[in-house]
């Protein structure tokens, strides 16, 4: 099959999936529901693109797969962010319930975070990326434990509270907030444009894209931050989806067997928007909302991905 | 012409290049020789801008290489490194085409296809050019790997033991493109190479390092003799003069 | 740092650790222990040192082993997936029997995390790229890969909560009663003496072991077992404890070589120093009040690892 067929088939799964995601089951008040669900489409897309496009940036500057952005601790920095906030001023506190604050003190820290991570090691002769994963990982680990051991002490009503920011959800999703990240990850895009040629090589490794003419340190520093940005938008937008971009990129390359990173980029952007439309059409429709969408995504994709480990195949 | 003035590396505390100085000459095969830990793949590194240096300079045609755009200085010089892991799957001739990317950024034209088609022709790899890589042999990915680099049409390549894990034949096979590559195209050549009789039948021009540093340098006739060689291996090396080569006997 | 150094610290930290506490008893009182003291003695305190010192021991052996099993200096039962797969044990154990007792979710527990260490070995084998920073870095993944599936269930079930307490360790709730299980550790510790000799030359692989006439697979599974059998005791009795199979035998090797054999004891006896000061700085340092020892090992635990990979970066 022609990979622009592939991709036809995958927007066209995309388009009828919002289809009916929009105008079914609709009820009385359809001039009520039909924008909500409209906002909600809109977020999925900006959060599945931010996700999907970052993981497979990421994964081809490490050249492995079975590796997401949020390894380098992000997910765990912004659940101490809002364990802390809610901790320090309590859960009806002005900066929760101010939710374009909560935004932007989240995204600024989680950037601030990896701008520092990364500066801090690639200062250091000899960088490998291996290493600044595993640093970032371990202060991972070390926000989580300090963000245990506040959800600990407080309240166990505002404990429900921090439970929520857990699991990410696409309900009540603020229509400012979204323009901004909107305008956020266009901006971010742009700015990417430019290094889009580099990708292919850099999937041959640091080695080979070196000897190929890449400035790699200079690229991979630029879109390491890029990659940064783009997931602490998300993650500050809707909450972690850790694995959603290990699923829907590893499918991607299942699908597409390609190493040329346009198809996979928008492949797996429309792969991503599918899992999670349709993901939410089962969780609203099918289970009614005893369980939420993230916690599936995290399942499938973990099942999805022992999966993988455990079929013969060596690409990693 | 590669000229490195006083160039260092420090691992720690140890030296693995230790205030080296050397000139390699155009439009020769320079074989870099040594005992194992004497800073050979550390220099090629560093003149191949792979890994940085501590101090020095590397110029290559008179630019110094940390100064260099690194794409011109792609189409300059080139690399192939002893290990090469590739994750993805790629077909012989989608890897020999990567090594347009520095005159392409990745948009091939006519004229790229053209060197592609030719590189693979150079290295006889038509009748296996859409198999993928893991499919091939040893030998015939080495084969793909100088393919790529020819296909980069660069004026210096440097290859970092290119004979590791070939048997024979396709050592020989490999030795014989190189040498081509020098005598027809008018490349320069540098090698890091264990086999010193490889080194003997094929280089012209010998730089032999040991602890870090330059212990010799030379002509091939001048290092192949059995009083350099013992300096440099601490160990008695007989030469042997067989059909014009000069063979070292070492094995017994 | 001698032997005898150490023992000495060791000393002097369990009796501190037998005087610390909101009740005051202090050394002079033992003698003529009132009633109310005696029970405090017999019922809290010797029953938490007793569980320090045994988890402490215990979890560094288990990652001394594990090393030298993987050959990989920073694989250890939290860097293996083996405490993440425990506790999926557990959660399974609690929603097949409803009542469980805690021989039942130990036995699941263990099977759970035999397989889990099995899964993560199998892995290894298949990795082409053994960077000493990337193995470990797979672990963390395939460890959140398992994670994902537990919240699943867990939030499926309700019980996101039981799921957190196991989350971070704490030895304030260990009392009688409830902690005997650790002493099941006892004689695993008393069988990988026996075997350290062994693990060493399967450390060295399967095809030079097999030369040097050991039966491979079957000490490999030996130190599988012993490991998932420790991890998932001390799990059930005190809860995860970061990092520690991780930290010790590192800072032990550093001073003192890499033969099992020789380092078992000075392993154990670190283990235990390490976790009883942790343990009582946890305990005076917001007097009356108590930081869990979970927190205040992932604080210094990680703090050390970091510091353990800029010196292994140094050196390299």
């Amino acid at each position: 099959m022609h990979k622009n067929i592939k991709m036809g088939i995958l927007a066209s799964i995309a388009v009828i999936l919002i289809i009916i995601f929009l105008f079914t089951d609709m009820g009385n008040y359809w001039e009520y529901v039909v924008p909500n669900r409209a906002i909600k489409i809109l977020a999925i897309i900006l959060t599945g693109t931010a996700i999907a496009f970052s993981t497979v940036v990421f994964q081809t500057i490490t050249n492995n797969r079975i590796l997401t952005p949020s390894i380098i601790g992000l997910d765990s920095l912004y659940m101490l962010i809002q364990t802390f906030l809610i901790f320090a001023f309590g859960s009806s506190s002005l900066t929760v319930m101010n939710k374009s604050l909560n935004f932007m003190i989240s995204v600024g820290l989680m950037v601030l975070f990896a701008g520092l991570l990364y500066r801090f090691l690639f200062k250091r002769e000899g960088q490998n990326i291996y290493f600044l994963l595993l640093v970032g990982l371990v202060m991972g680990t070390l926000f989580q434990s300090f963000s245990s051991f506040m959800q600990v002490i407080i309240d166990p009503n505002e404990f429900q509270v921090v439970q929520d920011r857990m699991f990410a959800s696409f309900n009540n999703i603020n229509t400012d907030l979204l323009l901004v990240s909107f305008v956020l990850i266009l901006l971010v895009s742009l700015y990417f444009a430019r290094f889009i040629k580099y990708l292919n090589v850099l999937s041959l490794g640091r080695e080979q894209a070196i000897n190929l003419g890449v400035d790699y340190n200079y690229v991979v520093k630029r879109l390491l931050i890029v990659v940064a940005i783009l997931i602490s938008i998300s993650t500050a937008l809707v909450g972690p989806i850790t694995f959603l971009g290990l699923l829907v990129v590893n499918v991607a390359y299942q699908f597409f067997k390609t190493y040329q990173h346009t198809h996979l980029i928008f492949g797996s952007i429309l792969i991503s928007i599918i899992a999670l439309i349709g993901g939410l059409l089962i969780v609203e429709r099918v289970f009614t909302f005893s369980t939420t969408l993230s916690v599936i995504i995290n399942f499938i994709g973990g099942v999805y991905f022992i999966y993988l480990l455990l079929k013969e195949n060596n690409s990693w | 012409m590669v000229e490195v003035k006083n160039v260092s590396k420090q691992y720690g505390n140890k030296n693995v290049v230790d205030n080296v100085s050397l000139q390699i000459a155009k439009g020769k095969i320079t074989s870099f020789i040594g005992p194992n830990g004497a800073g050979k793949s550390t220099l090629l590194s560093m003149i191949s801008r792979l890994i940085s240096k501590d101090s020095g300079e590397i110029f290559i045609d008179g630019e110094e290489v940390s100064k260099c755009n690194s794409n011109e200085l792609a189409k300059k010089i080139s690399i192939l490194k002893q290990s090469n892991h590739i994750n993805i799957r790629l077909t012989i001739r989608e890897l020999v085409s990567f090594g347009r990317f520095p005159y392409s950024q990745g948009r091939l034209t006519k004229e790229d296809w053209r060197y592609v088609d030719e590189a693979i022709h150079y290295m006889e790899l038509e009748d296996i050019e859409d198999k993928f890589l893991d499919q091939l042999s040893g030998g015939q990915q080495q084969r793909a790997y100088i393919a790529m680099v020819i296909a980069q049409n660069t004026d210096y390549i440097l290859l970092d033991e290119p004979l590791n894990n070939l048997d024979m034949k396709h050592s020989v096979q490999i030795m014989k493109v190189l040498r081509r590559l020098t005598d027809e195209l008018g490349k320069t050549v540098i090698i890091v190479i264990h086999d010193i009789n490889f080194a003997s039948c094929y280089s012209d021009y010998i730089v032999a390092l040991k602890d870090g540093k330059v212990v010799q340098e030379g002509p091939t006739e001048e290092i192949i003799d059995s009083s350099v060689l013992k300096g440099i291996y601490e160990m008695d090396i007989n030469i042997e003069h067989i059909n014009e080569n000069r063979i070292a006997v070492y094995y017994a | 740092m001698k032997k005898r150094y150490l023992f000495i610290a060791f000393l002097i930290l369990s009796i501190t650790s037998l005087f610390v506490g909101v009740k005051d008893i202090t050394p002079l009182d033992l003698f003529h222990l009132s009633e109310d003291q005696l029970q405090i003695m017999m019922i809290s305190r010797l029953p938490r040192l007793v569980s320090l010192i045994i988890a402490g021991a215990s979890m560094s052996i288990c990652g001394l082993i594990m090393q030298q099993l993987s050959r990989n200096k920073f694989v250890s039962p939290t860097t293996a997936g083996t405490m993440d797969a425990a506790r999926l044990g557990i959660l399974v154990s609690l929603i097949l029997f409803s009542s469980a007792t805690m021989m039942e979710q130990m036995i699941i527990a263990s099977l759970f995390a035999l397989a889990g260490t099995f899964l993560f070995m199998k892995l290894l084998d298949r990795i082409k790229f053994k960077d000493a920073i990337f193995i470990p870095l797979v672990g963390l993944m395939f460890g959140n890969i398992i994670n994902s599936i537990t919240t699943f269930f867990a939030f499926k079930h309700d019980l996101i909560q039981s799921i957190s307490s196991w989350l971070h360790g704490d030895f304030s709730m260990v009392m009688t009663g409830r902690y005997e299980m650790i002493y099941i550790s006892i004689p695993l510790v008393i069988i990988s003496y026996l075997f350290a000799q062994k693990f060493t030359v399967a450390g060295m692989g399967e095809e030079l072991s097999t030369s040097l006439g050991l039966n491979y697979r079957f000490v490999v599974n030996i130190g599988l077992v012993i490991v998932a059998l420790s991890t998932t005791v001390v799990l059930l009795t005190v809860g995860t404890i970061p990092f520690l199979g991780l930290i010790v035998p590192n800072i032990v090797s550093i001073y003192h070589g890499d033969n099992l054999k020789k380092n078992l004891s000075h392993t154990a006896l670190l283990g235990a120093v390490f976790l009883l000061l942790c343990d009582i700085l946890g305990r005076i340092l917001i007097y009356p009040y108590e930081i869990p020892i979970g927190l205040t090992v992932g604080v210094i635990g990680s703090v050390i690892f970091l510091y353990l990979l800029m010196r292994r970066k140094a050196y390299a």
